[in-house]
C-alpha cells in the first residue's frame, strides 16, 4: 500500500533523475525513468516503491506504446488518490484517442458527445457544486468541434478542472490535422504540410483563455521527462484542489505525444516535443492565483 | 396541494409546471416562440430550489441536460424548431445513454429559419427519432395551455419510468396564447436513480453514462434492449382522446393546435348533417395505431388534417393499412386552415368518394 514513506521514496528517486537531466530528453533517461534502483517486487522482503493507483482499473490500455494518454490518466488519479476524492469526482470523457477513459478510471464518469465535455461537466457541476468535476479533452475535441463550449465555460468560471491533452494531431481517427497541429506538420490531411494560408497558425488554447475573467488557473505542462511528469502532477494537483476554492475554472494543457501519428518511436516524439512542439506551445504556468486568492489557497491546503 | 386557476400564456404554464413537478435543472437558448420559458424560469427557478442557466447554444443546452439528467437530476430544455434541429445529436446521445429527460419543442415554420408562426413540421423528425441512430422518443401532444402544464408531469415521469427522453411537441400558438389554467392536479413524482454519476461510494461499483458499445455484438444487443422498451411504451402508454366517433361515418385525424380547429368543424359538419368524428393523438410515439385501425372498421373515409404537407398522415395510413381512403388537407408556412375550408374539404372528399 502506499505510505507517505514510499511516496518519498517516489520522490528521491525522481529528484535524483531530476538532477541529472538535462533539458532534452535523451534515450539513456528514459531508461532511466522506467527501470527504477530498486525492483518492483510484491514479495514482502522487497519494498514497495511504487504501484497502481486505486482509482486505476487494473485493465490493459487500448492506447498505443509510448501514449501520453495511459500516463496522464495515472497522473489524474494519482491526485483523485491522494486528496481521497474517489466518492467526490465525476469524470467528463471526450471522443477522441480518451473516449475510453472511463474503462481506466475508477472514478463515475460520463461520455460526453464530441466537443461537448465542458458543457456536460457544466450540467454535473452546476447540480452538485461540491463535487469534484473534470473533463478530459483532446485538442480536436477541445479546440476545434468544441471551442465555443470550451469558452463559455471558462468565462462563466466553472469550478471545474479541464485537462486538455493537446499531440497536435486528431489521434483516434488516425492522424489528421488539429487546430494544433504546427505550421508545416504533415499530416494525413495535410499531406505538404500546415500551410498558414489555408489554416492559420495553431490555436494556442492557453494564452487564449488566459484572458478570460473566470480562468482561475492556466498552466501548460508535458510528461515527455521524469521532470516534466512531476511538475504536470503538481499541476493535476492544484487545479483539483482549487475547484474547493469555487472560484473559476483550472485549466491544465498537456502537451503530449502521439508516436504512432507522428510516425515516430516513443523516443523521437518526446524528443519533438522538446525540439518542435514547445516552441509554439511555451510550457509554464500562464495564469496564477493572485492576492486574496493565494490567502485562501492556503487554506485548502 | 391547493389547487389555482391562472390565466398564463402556454410556455409560462409549462414553465410553472416545470417548477411544481421538481425539474431540479433547466438549459435553455433564446429563441422565439418559447423564450418566455427561459425567461419565467429565469425569474422564478433560482428562489424555489432549482437551477436554470442560459447556455451558449441549443448544442451547449442539450448536453448541460445530459451532465445533469446523468447525474439523476430531472432536467429539461426547451426551444423551437431550428433550435431542436441543433440538439439533435445531444438527443441521440440522451437516448442511446437511456438518460430521463424532458425536451420541448414549440414548433415554428419550416424549413430553414422559416418563421416564427405555428408549424406541425417538425412531426418526422420528433416521431421517428430525429437525430442519428434507431431510437425514439416518447412524444406528448398538447392542444391547450391546461396540457402544456400537465404534459410536464407526465413526461417527467415517463422519462423516468422508462429512462428515455420525452419530448413535448407544441406549437407557436398553443405556447403564446393565453388560456385558464389550473394547478395542483399533480404532484411530483421522483424516482431513485441508483445509476447516476454522483460520485462513487465504496460500496457499489463505478457508475457510467455513455452511448458507446464499440463490439457490434455489444451494440446489437443494446439496440434491442431499446427496441423491448420502445415495445413496452407502445403497450402502456398510448394516449388519444376520441371526439363523436361513436356513429361517425368519417373521421378526421389531427393533433394539437389543428385537432382544435377540426373539433370546429367536426361541430360544423355535425349541423350540417355529416356524420363526423375526430381522433386526436396525445401521444404521437407510441401513436394510436390499434385505435385507428379498429376505428377504420365502421368509417367510410378519413381525413388528416396538419400543419405541414403530409407527416402524420404516413403513420394512419399504416395503421389502417388500407382498410378506408386517408386524404389530406394541410396548411403551411405558419398559415393556419379555417374550420370552413376542412369543412369543405371533407364535402368535396365525400362527393368524390361517392362519384368512385
Amino acid at each position: 500500500m502506499r505510505s507517505e514513506e514510499h511516496l518519498l521514496v517516489e520522490e528521491q528517486l525522481i529528484t535524483a533523475k531530476d538532477t541529472k537531466a538535462e533539458k532534452t530528453t535523451s534515450e539513456k533517461e528514459i531508461t532511466e525513468a522506467v527501470l527504477p534502483d530498486k525492483p518492483r517486487c510484491l514479495d514482502e522482503e522487497y519494498e514497495m516503491v511504487y504501484h497502481r493507483p486505486k482509482t486505476m482499473v487494473d485493465v490493459s490500455m487500448h492506447y498505443c506504446p509510448g501514449c501520453a494518454h495511459s500516463l496522464v490518466h495515472k497522473l489524474v488519479m494519482e491526485v483523485v488518490d491522494e486528496l481521497g476524492i474517489q466518492e467526490e469526482t465525476i469524470g467528463v470523457a471526450p471522443v477522441g484517442c480518451a473516449v475510453f477513459a472511463y474503462d481506466y478510471m475508477n472514478i463515475d464518469m460520463s461520455e460526453a458527445a464530441h466537443g461537448r465535455a465542458c458543457a456536460t461537466a457544466t450540467g454535473i457541476k452546476r447540480l452538485m457544486p461540491d463535487r469534484y468535476v473534470f473533463t478530459y479533452q483532446g485538442d480536436g475535441d477541445l479546440a476545434a468541434i468544441g471551442i465555443a463550449e470550451t469558452l463559455h465555460t471558462i468565462n462563466r468560471g466553472e469550478n471545474i478542472t479541464i485537462v486538455f491533452m493537446n499531440n497536435a494531431v486528431y489521434g483516434m481517427t488516425s492522424g489528421q490535422m488539429a487546430p494544433t497541429s504546427l505550421v508545416g506538420m504533415k499530416t494525413t490531411t495535410s499531406p505538404f504540410g500546415r500551410d498558414v494560408m489555408d489554416y492559420g497558425e495553431p490555436i494556442r488554447v492557453s494564452e487564449l483563455i488566459s484572458h478570460l475573467p473566470g480562468a482561475f488557473y492556466v498552466t501548460r505542462q508535458a510528461v515527455n521527462s521524469a521532470t516534466a511528469v512531476r511538475k504536470a502532477k503538481k499541476a493535476l494537483m492544484n487545479a483539483f484542489r482549487y475547484q474547493k476554492l469555487k472560484k473559476g475554472t483550472s485549466f491544465v494543457e498537456i502537451i503530449g505525444n502521439c508516436p504512432s501519428n507522428w510516425k515516430m518511436t516513443p523516443i523521437e516524439a518526446s524528443k519533438f516535443i522538446d525540439d518542435e512542439m514547445i516552441k509554439t506551445f511555451p510550457l509554464g504556468d500562464i495564469k496564477l492565483p493572485k492576492g486574496e486568492d493565494l490567502k485562501l489557497l492556503e487554506e485548502v491546503k | 396541494m391547493k389547487m389555482e386557476t391562472k390565466l398564463m400564456k402556454g410556455n409560462e404554464a409549462l414553465a410553472e409546471a416545470a417548477i411544481q413537478a421538481g425539474c431540479d435543472a433547466y438549459f435553455g437558448y433564446p429563441i422565439t416562440p418559447q423564450s418566455e420559458v427561459l425567461e419565467y424560469l429565469a425569474k422564478e427557478m433560482p428562489g424555489r430550489g432549482g437551477v436554470v442557466l442560459q447556455a451558449e447554444s441549443e448544442v451547449a443546452s442539450i448536453n448541460m441536460i445530459y451532465g445533469a439528467a446523468g447525474a439523476g437530476f430531472r432536467s429539461m430544455t426547451s426551444s423551437s424548431s431550428p433550435g431542436i434541429s441543433l440538439m439533435q445529436e445531444g438527443i441521440s446521445y440522451i437516448a442511446g445513454a437511456e438518460l430521463p429527460c424532458l425536451i420541448v419543442n414549440v414548433n415554428r415554420a419550416g424549413p430553414g429559419l422559416g418563421t416564427i408562426q405555428p408549424g406541425q413540421g417538425d412531426y418526422f423528425q420528433s416521431t421517428k427519432g430525429g437525430g442519428h441512430g434507431d431510437y425514439r422518443l416518447i412524444v406528448l401532444a398538447p392542444s391547450s395551455v391546461q396540457e402544456m402544464a400537465d404534459f410536464v408531469f407526465l413526461g417527467f415521469d415517463l422519462a423516468d419510468k422508462y429512462r428515455n427522453p420525452v419530448l413535448i411537441l407544441s406549437d407557436g400558438a398553443i405556447g403564446q396564447m393565453m388560456e385558464k389554467v389550473t394547478f395542483g392536479k399533480f404532484k411530483p413524482n421522483k424516482v431513485d436513480k441508483p445509476w447516476a454519476t454522483v460520485g462513487k461510494p465504496a460500496t457499489r461499483e463505478r457508475n457510467y453514462i455513455t452511448s458507446l458499445h464499440i463490439k457490434p455484438e455489444m451494440l446489437e444487443k443494446h439496440n434491442e434492449k431499446l427496441i423491448a422498451k420502445y415495445e413496452e411504451v407502445k403497450k402502456n402508454e398510448v394516449r388519444f382522446e376520441e371526439i363523436n366517433t361513436e356513429d361517425a361515418e368519417y373521421l378526421m385525424v389531427a393533433y394539437g393546435l389543428c385537432a382544435r380547429i377540426c373539433h370546429k368543424a367536426v361541430n360544423m359538419a355535425r349541423e350540417k348533417g355529416i356524420k363526423v368524428g375526430l381522433l386526436r393523438p396525445i401521444t404521437l410515439f407510441p401513436f394510436p395505431s390499434e385505435k385507428l385501425n379498429l376505428l377504420a372498421d365502421k368509417m367510410k373515409l378519413m381525413l388528416t388534417v396538419e400543419l405541414n404537407s403530409g407527416q402524420m398522415i404516413e403513420d394512419v395510413k399504416l395503421a389502417v393499412n388500407g382498410k378506408v381512403p386517408v386524404e389530406f388537407y394541410g396548411r403551411l408556412g405558419g398559415m393556419l386552415p379555417n374550420p370552413d375550408e376542412i369543412v369543405n374539404k371533407l364535402e368535396n372528399l365525400i362527393k368524390k368518394n361517392h362519384a368512385l
